[in-house]
């Protein structure tokens, strides 16, 4: 049984979540507490990819990052770099398709708790930046995990929108959902059953673990300070 | 000496109050929605008045050229409503937070009796512990003014007259400009040196 579909899947899906991750939580952070004209729109467009098809999402995708594209022009003029048919293309689309998860989860746990938390170490002198750190963050962390888990979860299943802009190459950019459709188009019902199996196991095993720490974390901070 | 001289819209009604707070206890009186508490915020650099001006010692906050000085560097000690202790740390971290003298806390921690809380949650401790542990860490930062948001408003009637009393006390010790905000009469002519109604934004005699 050759696994490259599921370090493939693994690693995608990971590079993924990090960059989600990361750019999810700053822009909540940044939106949710500044007023700004056509904020209502910036949110929605940051939402969409959630209400979209993926094949629409791919097919934006193709049309920025192909090699006629806006961006994919640059990139290959520039730095002689190519992003759809390469792993690299699958990362991009786990990461649009999966972006407004997180966005969703951490913008709604930075509004969760009373924000005179905060005023109250900034009039103690704390810097901004330390009251992400030691305030903000901790205190909307079990939001921010949910929506991590949730993240890492859509990446792994990515499938539309990785079809159209990294297309199905074994060993390069076959991950596990791909390797399921592919293997049942081709009769090989054997392989795709291990595959939907392996996710199954994946799946399961994200939101059992998810629904034991929230509950965890519920009784740890079981009281109105919150 | 803290003086105040501002004006911001509110949504109801325009708040403009001028009066000075000498090292005294100031208590700001009026009822609900009146703009107390905006008061104390501006103060505090949490929000900002439309226009006017605010100095604590000749430190004026609105300096005419570069914008208002930050929340941070005021050096105003202010203890919120409902407290607003970090929930995730121990009473210990929330006084630590802007310690700047270990012995102070070592000191006032023992004068208000709060020792033996130091291990313990916000969440596992009493409305008249945590009063404490939110003043003990306003005050650990050497304030140069303390704010005070209805602070024994949700305690009952024996805290209330205790944790009054220690005001008090901790006052005679530190001499420090003191606003405190309440909508109660009677904690308003216990703890004020001075008496300043307010009602619908305005400071009326």
């Amino acid at each position: 049984m050759d696994l490259t579909p599921l370090f493939l899947s693994l690693r995608i899906a990971g590079i993924a979540t990090i960059v989600v991750f990361v750019t999810g939580v700053f822009l909540a952070r940044v939106i949710t507490r500044s007023q700004f004209p056509g904020k209502r729109i910036v949110e929605s467009v940051l939402m969409l990819p959630l209400v979209l098809p993926p094949t629409v999402v791919g097919f934006g995708l193709l049309y920025l990052f192909g090699t006629n594209g806006p961006i994919g022009k640059l990139l290959l003029h520039w730095f002689d770099f190519q992003v759809v048919f390469t792993w690299t293309g699958a990362v991009i689309a786990a990461v649009v398709v999966a972006f407004p998860l997180m966005y969703q989860s951490a913008a709604a746990s930075f509004q969760k708790y009373d924000h005179n938390i905060e005023n109250a170490a900034r009039t103690m002198g704390a810097s901004d930046w330390r009251i992400f750190w030691t305030i903000s963050f901790p205190l909307a962390w079990p939001g921010l995990l949910a929506g991590l888990v949730l993240t890492f979860a859509r990446a792994l299943g990515e499938f539309g929108a990785t079809l159209m802009v990294a297309g199905y190459i074994p060993n390069k950019t076959e991950t596990i959902p791909l390797a399921i459709y592919f293997a049942v188009e081709s009769g090989n019902r054997d392989i795709a059953l291990f595959w939907v199996i392996s996710i199954l196991i994946i799946g399961f095993a994200a939101i059992l673990w998810l629904n034991w720490w929230s509950e965890r974390n519920i009784l740890r901070f079981s009281s109105d300070d919150l | 000496m803290l003086s105040i001289n501002i004006q911001k819209n509110l949504q109801a009604f325009m708040l403009d109050v001028h009066f000075n707070v000498k090292s005294e206890i100031a208590v700001l009186f009026g009822p609900s929605g009146s703009g107390k508490t905006t008061v104390l915020n501006c103060i505090a650099g949490l929000t900002h008045p439309n226009v006017g001006q605010i100095t604590l010692n000749q430190r004026d906050f609105f300096p005419k050229k570069g914008k208002p000085v930050p929340a941070a560097k005021r050096h105003i000690g202010y203890v919120f409503q409902d407290y607003a202790l970090f929930p995730h740390m121990t009473v210990k971290k929330n006084i630590q937070y802007g310690l700047k003298d270990h012995h102070l806390m070592d000191r006032l921690t023992d004068m208000m009796g709060i020792d033996h809380l130091l291990d313990k949650y916000p969440h596992q401790i009493s409305g008249g512990e945590k009063q404490r542990a939110a003043l003990a860490r306003a005050l650990v930062t050497k304030p140069d003014a303390l704010l005070l948001d209805e602070p024994f408003s949700s305690l009952d009637h024996e805290t209330k007259t205790e944790c009054q009393n220690e005001l008090l006390e901790l006052h005679k010790l530190w001499q420090i400009p003191v606003l405190l905000v309440t909508h109660d009469k009677e904690e308003a002519s216990i703890l004020g040196d001075r008496l300043l109604r307010i009602d619908k934004g305005k400071l009326v005699t």
